[in-house]
């Protein structure tokens, strides 16, 4: 598929076509500016590719509709750089205000939270506020409330490019924790350490290219 | 669960911003008062022009000089016209008398006339009080006429001031209407501002789009509807004050306005109230939330 934004010179993805399979966990490398991001951007359907197709989940997310998108988004659990977390509302409350906004009723809420939070490791940490937690647990907060949907797809963009290097090692043993149950992981990084010590498949991106797709690959 | 969080949402969304809330429900106030104040005035010209132009007449006045020949001659035309419903004719004497009734309050004037001086008339009531013209023109020309007077063009004049005045009352609905508007815009960008990091992880999560723009498509809602009742509350303020008050000498002149007629004229307030908020925020959130 081909992306090529409005203003932009060349395209930001040119020509690129990437398989993932169900369960697996893929690293996208590469420098600032390389295309990374706009992959995760058409796989939440926020932008759409000029030339080829998007299939996510075995749908094809190219020419769907923007009223689908909602649901279709019920399906991939997001992390991010900056965690977006709600300030004012407690770790219990941010995991529970993503499950509330679909329509699931508080009993939900109540059995699912506690669960997800103590699996992230955050058990006995429920009622604090963000602004009381360390940034790796702001962290865990935010990949609780990813995963607590159960989504088929964990999109994470550059979710250790806030923490310290042993944090991050925590946090990507939890999104290791998360792939063996059967969760699809995709991940943007810059983190080379990291991408070194998991040893999983690595695609590489420059110029909007892809120049190296490796199993079991290292940062290079 | 989601109802109440809804409705507490925008009760909160209401509060936050207090003070420009209560500028969008003033104005919203201001702008359905003119508007039911000019549905009302729309409704009181119609009955008016109804209870006028039924008893309205055109006055045929004959010449000093007329001759019998002439004056029957007029009378069978008259009679035959199918313009023409009623025809009343009316003689020196009685036109004297009816003078009299009239100026009985200037007892010099009614000295200084004699019955003589006062012309013959025929009284026509037309099946069509608008076709005044047609009558004109036709009988104008006739011999022994002097002059053809209807009293449709003195009401006329009076309710083109009242149709005047209603669309000064609309225009300024509708220039309120605008700041109203412009207000109701404003407040949802700002709630949507004040609310963005909730919108985003609302977004991200894939809350339905219904669920994202309620609490803001409602806080208009009920802002407009706030505004309606306050209109309706100075509407029954102007009755009770202007109608009934200061206003009741031309009780007789004006027909009444009812309390049922302020009742039919709250839901179109309302209804405008609420429909014009509700399609400003919504087209406002197309823009700045644009999910």
């Amino acid at each position: 598929m081909t992306k090529t934004y409005p203003k932009a010179s060349r395209p930001s993805l040119d020509n690129v076509s990437v398989s993932i399979e169900k369960g697996e966990f893929v690293f996208f490398i590469g420098p600032s500016g390389s295309g990374k991001s706009t992959i995760i951007k058409m796989l939440l359907h926020e932008v759409a590719p000029n030339k080829g197709r998007v299939v996510v989940n075995g749908k094809d997310v190219t020419s769907m509709r923007s009223w689908k998108r909602p649901h279709f988004r019920r399906s991939i659990g997001c992390v991010f750089q900056d965690f977006r977390l709600l300030p004012n509302r407690t770790a219990y409350e941010n995991v529970a205000f993503a499950l509330e906004v679909i329509g699931k009723t508080k009993a939900v809420a109540r059995r699912v939270v506690p669960e997800v939070l103590e699996l992230v490791g955050l058990g006995g940490k429920e009622h604090r506020y963000p602004h009381e937690l360390s940034g790796g647990e702001q962290q865990r907060v935010a990949v609780a409330r990813a995963f607590v949907n159960r989504p088929l797809i964990l999109l994470a963009d550059e979710p250790t490019g806030n923490l310290d290097p042993d944090t991050s090692i925590e946090i990507m043993r939890l999104l290791d924790r998360i792939n063996r149950t059967g969760t699809t992981v995709v991940m943007v990084t810059h983190d080379s350490n990291i991408v070194n010590q998991m040893r999983r498949r690595v695609v590489e991106i420059e110029s909007g290219r892809i120049v190296r797709d490796q199993a079991r690959g290292v940062y290079g | 669960m989601r109802v109440k969080y809804v409705l507490s949402e925008v009760l909160v969304g209401l509060w936050r911003n207090v003070t420009m809330s209560i500028a969008m429900i003033i104005t919203m106030a201001v702008s359905l008062t003119m508007l039911g104040a000019s549905g009302l005035m729309y409704r009181q010209v119609d009955d008016m022009k109804d209870l006028y132009y039924k008893n309205i007449e055109v006055s045929i006045f004959l010449t000093q000089e007329v001759t019998e020949q002439e004056r029957t001659d007029l009378q069978t035309k008259l009679d035959g016209d199918p313009l023409v419903k009623d025809v009343l004719y009316v003689n020196k004497d009685e036109a004297y008398k009816r003078f009299k009734e009239m100026y009985q309050d200037a007892p010099d004037l009614v000295n200084a006339v004699k019955p003589d001086q006062l012309p013959e008339a025929f009284r026509l009531k037309l099946n069509n009080p608008e076709q005044y013209k047609n009558v004109y023109d036709q009988y104008k020309d006739t011999a022994g006429v002097e002059e053809i007077i209807d009293q449709s063009r003195l009401l006329d004049k009076i309710f083109n001031i009242l149709t005047s005045i209603q669309n000064i009352a609309l225009a300024a609905a509708i220039v309120m209407a605008i700041a109203a508007l412009l207000l109701v815009a404003n407040t949802i960008q700002v709630a949507a501002y004040s609310k963005r990091r909730e919108v985003a992880v609302m977004k991200l999560v894939g809350a339905s789009n219904w669920f994202i723009q309620a609490p803001f498509v409602l806080e208009a809602v009920v802002a407009g509807l706030i505004g309606s009742l306050l209109g309706l509350v100075a509407l029954v303020a102007a009755k009770y004050l202007l109608f009934d008050g200061s206003l009741s000498a031309l009780q007789g002149l004006l027909s009444p306005i009812t309390w049922g007629d302020i009742l039919f004229i709250f839901p179109l307030m309302a209804g405008v109230g609420g429909l014009v908020s509700a399609g400003t925020a919504w087209i406002t959130l197309r823009f700045y939330l644009r999910v």
